[in-house]
């Protein structure tokens, strides 16, 4: 309730506003670039570029300041990461140990794949063997056409 | 007296649970129905006692009964009473009574709905039921008790999260564990097709409509999830693959898996073990998501107070996945039974790539999800593992997912004839290029939209294609233009409900793209009457004003928004600042548009309004993610409709 | 056969998973180890609540700890202000610096902290939080112990007790002799 105060105050200072020229400063579009690739400090789990915490505002003024000074996005990656350690960039880099979370799509679709394939073609080739059987045997009986029948039924309607 | 009775209500409705569990189970065993009419009794009464306990609950907080922990942490004599009502599940004790009901209640349906339908599976379907129930109680009962009471009794309770006073919020729990418990009734029905070895496809066709269901509020929950974190949480985004959201997303991709994959098993008979696993999965990663909630292992945002309970949740967790996998290597052989594939131009080969990559989804999330833990227990070195990984590594797989979204509903069961896949294909392929190449002429540069984008068309005009197809059929049996297309839709609900599910997906996927590709930040620090512009807009600072606003202060700020020849308009971002809460909560203003949105952030100030910061964002397409939403819902709703006869 | 027995690996494969979820239990989010411990303290000159300058550089030398704080860091900070305050003033004499860095923080709420608790020691507001993304400071209370050649040796995350001053300070002394 503290706060009551400096809030009043600033109900006072409410004063008509004069029509400036806007703000002429361009942003680097590499600041978003970088400061979404680091970790909010105090939020956990949001970058320095979408929350908006206090800390993370500074955090962005220093990526700006840096990027200023010259510095190129990957500079100023480190000069966190030499803070912070590897824990405050939201992807983790690639290497050593990294490789595993960047590799796991990619062995999970490749595994994926090659099921699929094996099921694919172990499938078509029981399919195969049985329709050759069939076609020795004289006729098809008559269950089997009437689900042939149903199925060509439903077929037409889905 | 009140909280006594409520603990007292959850203590018995557990122990009754307990019984209903055991006896349904001796039941189905011994085949004395006398047994079971006890367990479904039993099961009523748990209904009744949670239902009990619950509105105990509700009572104390309406009451202001700061003699009761949770209400005082809670709550505080500013809370209007809609938010005293939702405060509820506004935390850990009080969300586990709201699942612990659901599950109640799913049980009651299942009563009622499946008790002669069911008849061999359901005493295992009861027993499932009854022992998810009886964990969520045992947890209320004995690690997080709701109606633990608090010496000495505050005169004020501490107050509910200011980030909870929200109307997202209200919906949103409620949607997710709708959809989370929901799944326990396939699951239930899977272990008791495992438990009676009656694996066949009874239980899929009786928790068709379930599974439709859960997903559909588990779909629902995310989305507004998203909503209320676009709206309240201020950082501009609508997904931050935050563990608790990768949580909750994850049985969403199991479940969409298992629907797509539970029409090969009806149709072709195929698959049985593949579904059962899919539902097991599905409902240990629901499991899995509360477990991360509620047990701190993994650093989240939305982390509930961690403790004695997560040992609880790990335990069960374990003892659901270690006896469903060790029931499904049991019946191994009867499950294992093999198919048979004509093609691999088929249908039933377009839906196996869509569980592969819906899997394979899975597994990336999961895996990025828990690989912190994975590398502080192997390396020793704390990592995180957020947005910009997930969103490199899984788009691949959604646009795999999106191309299948064309494909799988058009080609043929069995073997797509050359002349099938020209008839179906052709056109829609032929306007996705062409569109491809008019986005690109356009001026759009990112792959992914230009992919997502050609995509999108390419799925819609396979979608078109069917429709217009299937309604000349009608209007050549003479049908008027309406009732034909109408017929359509009421005749073959399921298929119609489905692709208006993918057109929602769709929707939904050009507003992520369009959000991820065109949208504009921008921060800057203005003295009062400067002005920043972004995107055609200008706003102007134009003072700061601050008021009590009841629970709160709030401080808020002016901006003077114009954009060439539309009139001003103001908007007002503000902070406010609790008592209960250390730093101030961002207040977001916007204005939401078809196409953008203006989205604005106040950051620091000076106290005496002559300068502050403001993040200035305008944000693409956002809107269509809700709009997705809509039309998802109103697919459901087509889909679940009840099936019509056909005349023979 | 061969076969029949590989399926029970399925509930076994589920093993390695929930271990891993056990294993979260033993993890401590808030400690996150700094990069920092081992390596040359960064320099920075702030202007104390005093109105004096207050630096690093100006300490070489001696065993400097180096504390971030805020005042509206409920409770931990509350409870260690007085902590820092005792130690201060029982180390003085014995060549030992205390340097207090309010963040985040208002100048007047600051400044009323450091009344309340009547500390002594220099204390400073960091306006722009250089300093603090300078220490990799990601919440307040750290600490952070700078040894007599002016290197980071420790950092403690959380409210600073008495023992855990006089272990990281007593060491850090001893070496110096």
């Amino acid at each position: 309730m503290t706060r009551l105060a400096f809030l009043l105050t600033v109900l006072l200072a409410a004063t008509p506003a004069l029509a400036q020229p806007p703000a002429t400063n361009v942003e680097d579009p590499r600041l978003y670039e970088v400061a979404s690739q680091l970790r909010c400090v105090v939020c956990q789990n949001l970058s320095v570029a979408d929350s908006p915490s206090e800390m993370a505002q500074q955090m962005r003024a220093m990526v700006r300041e840096r990027l200023r000074a010259g510095d190129s996005s990957e500079q100023v990656l480190q000069f966190f990461v030499d803070k912070y350690g590897e824990w405050i960039l939201l992807s983790p880099r690639k290497q050593g140990f990294n490789w595993l979370v960047w590799g796991a799509p990619l062995i999970a679709v490749a595994l994926g794949l090659v099921i699929f394939a094996i099921v694919v073609r172990r499938w078509t080739a029981r399919r195969r063997e049985r329709v050759a059987a069939a076609a020795t045997r004289p006729a098809i009986d008559p269950a089997m056409r009437e689900r042939i029948r149903k199925e060509l039924e439903l077929e037409g309607e889905r | 007296m009140t909280p006594e009775l409520g603990h007292g209500a959850i203590i018995v409705a557990g122990l009754l649970a307990i019984y209903g569990a055991l006896v349904s189970a001796i039941g189905g065993r011994t085949g004395r129905t006398a047994l079971l009419e006890s367990a479904q009794h039993a099961a009523l009464g748990v209904f009744g006692l949670v239902t009990f306990a619950m509105l105990l609950l509700i009572y104390s907080f309406l009451t202001f009964d700061f003699s009761v922990r949770y209400v005082a942490m809670n709550t505080n004599l500013q809370t209007p009473y809609y938010f005293r009502i939702t405060a509820l599940w506004g935390a850990l004790e009080g969300s586990l009574i709201l699942w612990a009901w659901m599950v109640a209640l799913y049980t009651l349906i299942v009563i009622l709905r499946h008790r002669h339908n069911a008849r061999e599976l359901y005493p295992w379907v009861l027993t499932t039921m009854l022992g998810v129930a009886a964990f969520f109680l045992i947890v209320m009962a004995v690690p997080a008790p709701p109606f633990e009471r608090m010496t000495p009794i505050p005169a004020n309770g501490r107050g509910l999260n200011p980030l909870l006073e929200d109307t997202g919020m209200i919906t949103h729990p409620v949607a997710l564990y709708l959809g989370f418990t929901g799944f326990t009734v396939p699951f239930a029905f899977a272990v008791g097709a495992l438990a009676t070895g009656r694996v066949g496809d009874r239980w899929i066709t009786l928790t068709r409509r379930w599974t439709i269901v859960a997903w559909y509020f588990l779909s629902l929950g995310l989305l507004i999830g998203g909503w209320w974190s676009y709206h309240v949480l201020g950082w501009g985004g609508y997904w931050a693959w935050d563990p608790v959201e990768n949580a909750a997303f994850m049985p969403w991709l199991t479940g969409t898996a298992f629907l797509h994959s539970v029409m090969i098993q009806e149709r072709r008979r195929m698959l049985k073990l593949w579904n059962i696993g899919l539902v097991i999965m599905t409902f240990a990663l629901t499991l899995f998501g509360t477990f991360l909630t509620r047990s701190g292992v993994i650093a989240s945002v939305h982390a509930f107070t961690q403790g004695a309970i997560g040992v609880f949740f790990l335990s069960f967790l374990s003892l659901v996945v270690l006896v469903s996998l060790a029931l499904l290597a049991w019946r191994w052989e009867a499950l294992a039974a093999e198919g048979e594939l004509d093609s691999v131009v088929s249908r039933e080969s377009a839906f196996l790539l869509n569980n592969v990559l819906l899997v394979a989804a899975t597994f990336t999330v999961f895996f990025g999800t828990v690989f912190p833990l994975l590398s502080e227990a192997v390396r020793g070195v704390k990592v995180s593992v957020g947005a910009p990984f997930f969103n490199q590594v899984t788009v691949p797989l959604f646009l795999g997912l999106l191309f299948l979204m064309g494909v799988g509903p058009l080609i043929a069961w069995r073997r797509a004839s050359r002349d099938n896949l020209r008839r179906n294909f052709l056109w829609p392929i032929a306007i996705g290029i062409v569109s491809a190449a008019i986005i690109f002429a356009a001026g759009v540069r990112s792959t992914l939209a230009v992919l997502t984008l050609a995509l999108t068309v390419f799925v819609t005009a396979t979608v078109a294609v069917d429709f217009v197809r299937a309604t000349r059929a009608r209007l050549r049996m003479g049908e008027g233009l309406l009732p034909a297309m109408g017929g359509l839709l009421v005749r073959h609900n399921r298929r119609y409900g489905g692709f208006a599910i993918h057109l929602g997906i769709l929707v939904i996927a050009v507003g992520v793209t369009g959000s991820q590709a065109w949208s504009l930040h921008r921060e800057a620090t203005l003295k009062k009457g400067e002005a920043v512009e972004l995107a055609g807009y200008t706003f102007q600072f134009a003072g700061l004003a601050a008021r009590d606003a009841g629970n709160h202060f709030l401080v808020e700020s002016t901006f003077k928004v114009t954009n060439g020849n539309i009139a001003p308009r103001e908007m007002r971002p503000a902070k406010k600042f609790y008592p209960q809460e250390q730093s101030p909560i961002a207040h977001v203003d916007y204005r939401l548009g078809w196409v953008e949105d203006l989205y604005l952030v106040l950051g620091d100030f000076e106290r005496d309004g002559s300068q502050a910061t403001v993040k200035v964002q305008v944000n693409r397409m956002v809107s269509w993610i809700w709009i997705g939403g809509v039309v998802l819902t109103l697919g459901t709703l087509l889909a679940i409709l009840p099936d019509r006869k056909k005349p023979a | 056969m061969k076969r029949r027995s590989l399926r029970w690996l399925l509930p076994v494969a589920a093993l390695p998973v929930l271990a891993l979820l056990a294993y979260g239990f033993r993890v401590n989010h808030r400690d996150i180890p700094s990069p920092l411990v081992g390596r040359p303290a960064t320099a920075f000159t702030l202007t104390s609540y005093a109105g004096e300058p207050m630096s690093l550089e100006a300490h070489r030398g001696r065993v400097v700890v180096v504390n971030f704080w805020a005042s509206w860091c409920i409770p931990a900070c509350y409870e260690e202000a007085p902590v820092l305050e005792r130690n201060w003033r029982a180390y003085r004499d014995r060549g030992v610096m205390v340097l207090g860095v309010d963040i985040q923080d208002k100048p007047d709420a600051g400044r009323k902290f450091i009344e309340q608790f009547s500390l002594t020691f220099p204390n400073a507001l960091d306006p722009t939080g250089k300093v603090s993304i300078d220490y990799g400071v990601y919440g307040v209370p750290e600490t952070f112990f700078i040894d007599a050649r002016g290197r980071i040796r420790a950092k403690h995350v959380g409210a600073v007790t008495d023992a855990v001053f006089q272990r990281e300070v007593d060491r850090l002394l001893a070496e110096a002799k």
